[in-house]
């Protein structure tokens, strides 16, 4: 065993990648530090002052070495620029068949939701080699939702879906941490990412017991706060069928035009704008539903069907 | 090589500027700029007292994993504490209204700066600000980090954030008044002949300094407004309930943050040409390069305060723009070091406290900068945002860069203050002490950060403990390098030996004048007719 | 006082000479309104943000201000200027009389900005319940106001907190307006200010010109967003 851990394991697909930069740039300190401390040290030494008042011969400047040490290192940073822009672009945009499971963030826990059903706290279960996508809200502060063997964070804000991804490539039990303080139980916001083998992963969800998948949790709460009245209704008073309105592109009252997305679905229920041709009369459903509900709901409206299958308005 | 005229016997004068006038309304309602230097230097030493306390038991507690002395509870307060006090009321204030107040104006050949009365005002705004803010401490202190972010600190926190705020805000006003006092003294009483290329590069920095005091502090004082009216009246401005957005408040902060973290280091880095070119009795190579990165500093750190944004959620083509500009920044400071380098080739290097000091600072700010390059970048940015690594990056560059260089300026400019010489090999040793201790508390948090410890954390996974002990042990000597320098310069100020108007050697207006200088600076108006450093003829001219 | 009345200025020590002293207390006012700038330019981006998230509720809420008390400010502060410009121009020809009377002028009018909003806008906003904080609760012309543009309570609060905030803020600084051209006042009886002084008047008038500079945004920004039916 070590005396102290100097890298986090490498677990996921991004972490190789994220390292290698990580050592050129480590690399690259190294290398200037020493090449300045060991200038400092040796003119130090050197030129050091042998009379108490002496004065060395003056010297004002030299143009080539200004620019020259001025233009290296201006490219050596576009090209640290490049290569790391583009780690961080493929660190932020998952695969289209991720699968997707859901994470609440509260004063002081993490409430993770698999579509499936089963509910976790402060722990995820992921089966390895397979592209997951968090999509995450907070119900109070900010907090960030960190699992540094996966080299990955990303901060959980409220009234927004924020979402990150990984392939997790090793089994095994990593930390998860809280990244952004969020107050007194900050420090105990932590838990654990266990990657299961595919399928010790599917026996796990399967042990879950009575558990209902969120789509159909939130079938549940849509009829039971009354949405399919007007979704859809009847006569002039009916709203938009949601049937595969996911994903598609929403025209508003107000002239903008809105992606169907998590987010657009989310806010649609908690403060919702007048879509072109509808009355404005929905009702925010705001201090009625927590996350995990609103969650549930983005879930049943999900799986309602893909845009292709959308009727238009009679 | 030719030789300066050191003085062999040299005595006090008769009449100076701390002897002029006695009493302790001739201190409290004095408008003489290096009497309020004074005044500024004890108080913020004060606060400075306070923010290592903090610090000191913060590493304590991170001895043991499961926390060795506190509750999270009161380690939030602690880390909050220390960033709030050592960033408002001690680093911001440090150079700047020590070093700056007492050196601008000689160092141009003024009298005093353009407003004395307001310069006076200032300080009274900042003790004002700063005891509303230590009472804030003493009633419960606030535990929102120094960040302040929203929802946290308007809706969810406890504590005294509001009276916190209000401390501040208050001592923010004393920081902008002294910034527009500066860019005023140095635009328009400049002695004849004192050209903006004659100028020493102190004050360079303390011009591009004081811009951005003008432009970034108003934004913080209205940010903490803001804060405070949401506290009390909680009407939705940040809190997403009520269709407020709390990145927005982010965004005001950092507007504001980036900028500040520029005051905290351009002025450090003023001190350094001065000490170099005294310590090397030689012209700063690259003059103009080093006074021209100085002002773009300052301008291009307006652009970048997404980079502490990357993972909000902002829009993924802005992060980028702020990332290329934050690489764009770290460029003039690079030439910075090259330059300070470049003139220690072929110098009369001396190995007094000054130029030790300035010695770290070139090899620790170096590190520290260059670690910054891993934050600015994007791709690095998400698994080190956050974490120690983070935390060991800004040490770096605040204690291994502006505090050496604000201790290194005390050193050097201590003679020509207090007209007495400090003893020299306890300074040489209590800045090896610093050196070693510093690098063995900050070193491990590369470490810490890269690992993923997060920071803010009152407890933590075991195996991080070994490296928690390490960065522990370095602290402790870090405090008694810290603690040495007060002790002797405390002697030295009643019993140190008589050092003459120029016990250096060094070229500048304020070697011209005694030790300790007369009340109004100078008997005459001096006429400048040479460069900056004209320690002599150029006579290597390269390139 | 004879000194003054013959023209002899009192140049403070630190400086060599009147003019320097001059250019050193124009400039610093230059620099405090910069500073000015930025302090309101964070509101300025708060209010920029939420006005585009939500611009029915701006809409709704900007048309239950009262246009006609903002038109007034406009013309009160744009005349408030004027006299103030001519007062400087008095006190450089050293015209005490003409000086006061401009003064008073504009005291008048900050003055009257500064009561006529609290007394009567301000307090008929808090009649109707649209102070955020305090008694938030629009009813009857004004609920219908903001259902007609279906907006939402919240965003309206907020719309009515930047409302308050800006021009809360603004009025502080004619506050501080008024009580520097009190103390010009004052000066000038003393015969401080025509002796040789008169760049405290130019000063003066810089700050007040920015101050009317501010409201000439805030207007259009608050008060006329969405037009008038």
């Amino acid at each position: 065993m070590h005396l102290f851990p100097i890298r986090p394991p490498e677990a996921s697909t991004l972490a190789p990648q994220w390292d290698h930069l990580f050592y050129f740039l480590t690399l690259l300190t190294v290398f200037f530090s020493t090449l300045i401390f060991a200038l400092v040290f040796y003119f130090a030494i050197k030129y050091r002052r042998r009379q108490k008042d002496e004065v060395p011969p003056q010297n004002e400047g030299n143009l080539i070495l200004e620019l020259g040490w001025t233009i290296i290192p201006s490219i050596i940073c576009v090209f640290i620029f490049g290569w790391s822009s583009q780690l961080f672009m493929r660190s932020q945009r998952p695969p289209a068949a991720s699968t997707e499971i859901f994470v609440v963030g509260k004063q002081w826990m993490w409430k993770v939701q698999h579509p499936e059903g089963p509910r976790e706290i402060n722990q995820l279960h992921v089966p390895v080699g397979v592209p997951i996508k968090l999509t995450m809200t907070s119900e109070d502060v900010i907090h960030d939702f960190g699992i540094p063997a996966f080299r990955i964070k990303k901060d959980v804000v409220p009234g927004i879906y924020s979402t990150e991804w990984f392939t997790a490539t090793a089994t095994g039990e990593y930390h998860l941490f809280c990244d952004q303080y969020c107050g007194m139980g900050h420090s105990h916001m932590a838990g654990t990412v266990v990657v299961m083998k595919p399928e010790d992963y599917e026996r796990w969800l399967t042990s879950q017991m009575n558990v209902k998948p969120m789509a159909a949790e939130g079938e549940r709460l849509f009829g039971q706060l009354g949405c399919n009245t007007c979704h859809p209704g009847q006569g002039k008073n009916a709203g938009p069928s949601l049937q595969g309105l996911f994903g598609s592109q929403v025209k508003l009252q107000n002239g903008q035009t809105l992606a169907a997305d998590e987010g657009f679905i989310r806010q649609a229920i908690l403060g919702p704008q007048a879509v072109a041709g509808y009355p404005a009369l929905m009702p925010t459903f705001q201090g009625q539903l927590n996350e995990e509900e609103v969650l549930e709901l983005v879930a049943y409206i999900k799986s309602l069907g893909p845009p292709a299958e959308r009727k238009t308005k009679p | 090589m030719s030789t300066v005229a050191l003085e062999t016997t040299p005595t006090l004068p008769e009449v100076h500027y701390l002897n002029a006038d006695y009493g302790w309304r001739s201190w409290l309602f004095t408008t003489d700029h290096k009497r309020i230097a004074w005044l500024y230097l004890i108080s913020i030493t004060f606060m400075f007292a306070i923010g290592g306390l903090s610090a000191t038991l913060m590493r304590l507690n991170l001895i043991e994993p499961s926390g060795l002395l506190f509750e999270p509870a009161s380690y939030n307060k602690l880390f909050t504490a220390h960033g709030l006090v050592m960033i408002f009321f001690f680093l911001t204030q440090s150079i700047p209204t020590v070093l700056g107040n007492f050196l601008i104006p000689i160092m141009i050949g003024a009298r005093d700066v353009a407003f004395p009365k307001l310069n006076l005002l200032s300080w009274y705004i900042y003790v004002l600000g700063a005891t509303i803010f230590v009472l804030s401490l003493l009633t419960g202190g606030v535990d929102t980090g120094w960040t302040l972010y929203t929802p946290l600190s308007t809706t969810y926190a406890n504590t005294n954030v509001l009276s916190a705020t209000v401390g501040i805000f208050i001592a923010g006003f004393s920081s902008i008044l002294t910034g527009l006092n500066f860019i005023v003294t140095i635009h328009k009483m400049r002695a004849p002949g004192m050209t903006w290329f004659r100028l020493p590069l102190f004050i360079w920095s303390m011009y591009a300094t004081s811009v951005i005091f003008v432009l970034a502090m108003p934004v913080i004082a209205i940010t903490l407004a803001l804060i405070a009216l949401e506290r009390v009246w909680h009407v939705g401005i940040f809190d997403p309930g009520l269709g407020g957005d709390p990145i927005l408040f982010q965004h005001l902060f950092w507007f504001f943050g980036h900028p500040e973290v520029y005051i905290l280091i351009l002025p450090s880095m003023g001190v350094i040409s001065e000490l170099v070119a005294a310590g090397c009795r030689k012209r700063i190579f690259g003059y103009s390069f080093v006074a021209f990165s100085s002002v773009s500093i300052a301008a291009i750190s307006f652009m970048v305060w997404g980079h502490h944004m990357f993972l909000t959620g902002q829009s993924v083509y802005a992060g980028l723009v702020f990332s290329a500009l934050s690489f764009a920044v770290a460029i003039p400071s690079a030439v910075k070091i090259f330059n300070w380098t470049a003139t220690m080739h072929k110098g009369s290097v001396s190995y007094d406290a000054p130029m030790l000091y300035a010695i770290g600072f070139i090899g620790l700010f170096t590190i520290g900068g260059l670690t910054g390059l891993f934050l600015a970048s994007m791709g690095t940015d998400v698994h080190l945002h956050d974490t120690y690594f983070v935390v060991a990056h800004f040490h770096y560059v605040m204690v291994g860069g502006a505090i050496m260089g604000y201790l290194g300026g005390l050193h050097l400019w201590w003679p020509k203050m207090t007209g007495r010489l400090y003893p020299e090999a306890w300074a040489r040793f209590a800045c090896l002490l610093v050196f070693v201790g510093f690098n063995l508390t900050f070193g491990p948090q590369f470490i810490l950060g890269y690992v993923g410890m997060p920071r803010r954390y009152a407890v933590y996974p075991a195996e991080f403990q070994v490296l928690n002990v390490l960065s522990s042990a370095g602290a402790s000597i870090l405090a008694v390098g810290y603690v040495i320098p007060l002790i002797y310069f405390i002697w030295s100020a009643l019993k140190g030996p008589i050092a003459g108007p120029n016990p250096w050697g060094a070229k500048g207006l304020e070697w011209t004048i005694a030790s300790p200088p007369p009340t109004h600076n100078f008997e005459r108006t001096p006429i400048v007719t040479e460069e900056a450093y004209a320690y002599g003829p150029e006579e290597a001219h390269v390139g | 006082m004879s000194a003054e009345a013959h023209g002899a200025t009192l140049v403070a020590e630190q400086f060599d000479d009147f003019e320097q002293q001059k250019h050193a207390d124009t400039f610093g006012m230059w620099i405090f309104l910069a500073t000015e700038v930025l302090f309101f330019g964070g509101l300025f981006c708060g209010y920029s943000l939420y006005r585009n998230l939500y611009f029915e509720a701006f809409t709704a809420g900007s048309h239950l201000l009262k246009i006609e008390y903002g038109a007034f400010y406009t013309l009160l502060l744009i005349c408030s200027s004027l006299t103030m410009a001519l007062g400087v121009r008095a006190s450089m020809l050293r015209r005490p009389t003409s000086l006061t009377v401009y003064l008073i002028l504009t005291w008048i009018m900050g003055a009257a900005f500064v009561y006529i909003k609290l007394r009567y806008e301000w307090y008929g906003d808090y009649l109707e319940g649209l102070v955020p904080g305090l008694n938030f609760a629009p009813h009857g012309e004004s609920l219908e106001i903001i259902n007609r543009f279906h907006a939402t309570l919240p965003h309206v609060g907020l719309f009515f907190i930047f409302y308050f905030c800006m021009t809360g803020v603004h009025a502080l600084h004619m506050v501080v307006g008024v009580g520097l051209l009190t103390t010009l006042l004052i000066f000038t009886r003393q015969g401080k200010v025509t002796g040789g002084n008169y760049n405290w008047v130019e000063i003066v008038g810089l700050y007040w010109h920015f101050v009317d500079i501010v409201w000439i945004f805030l207007f259009p920004l608050l008060y006329l967003i969405g037009g008038r039916y």
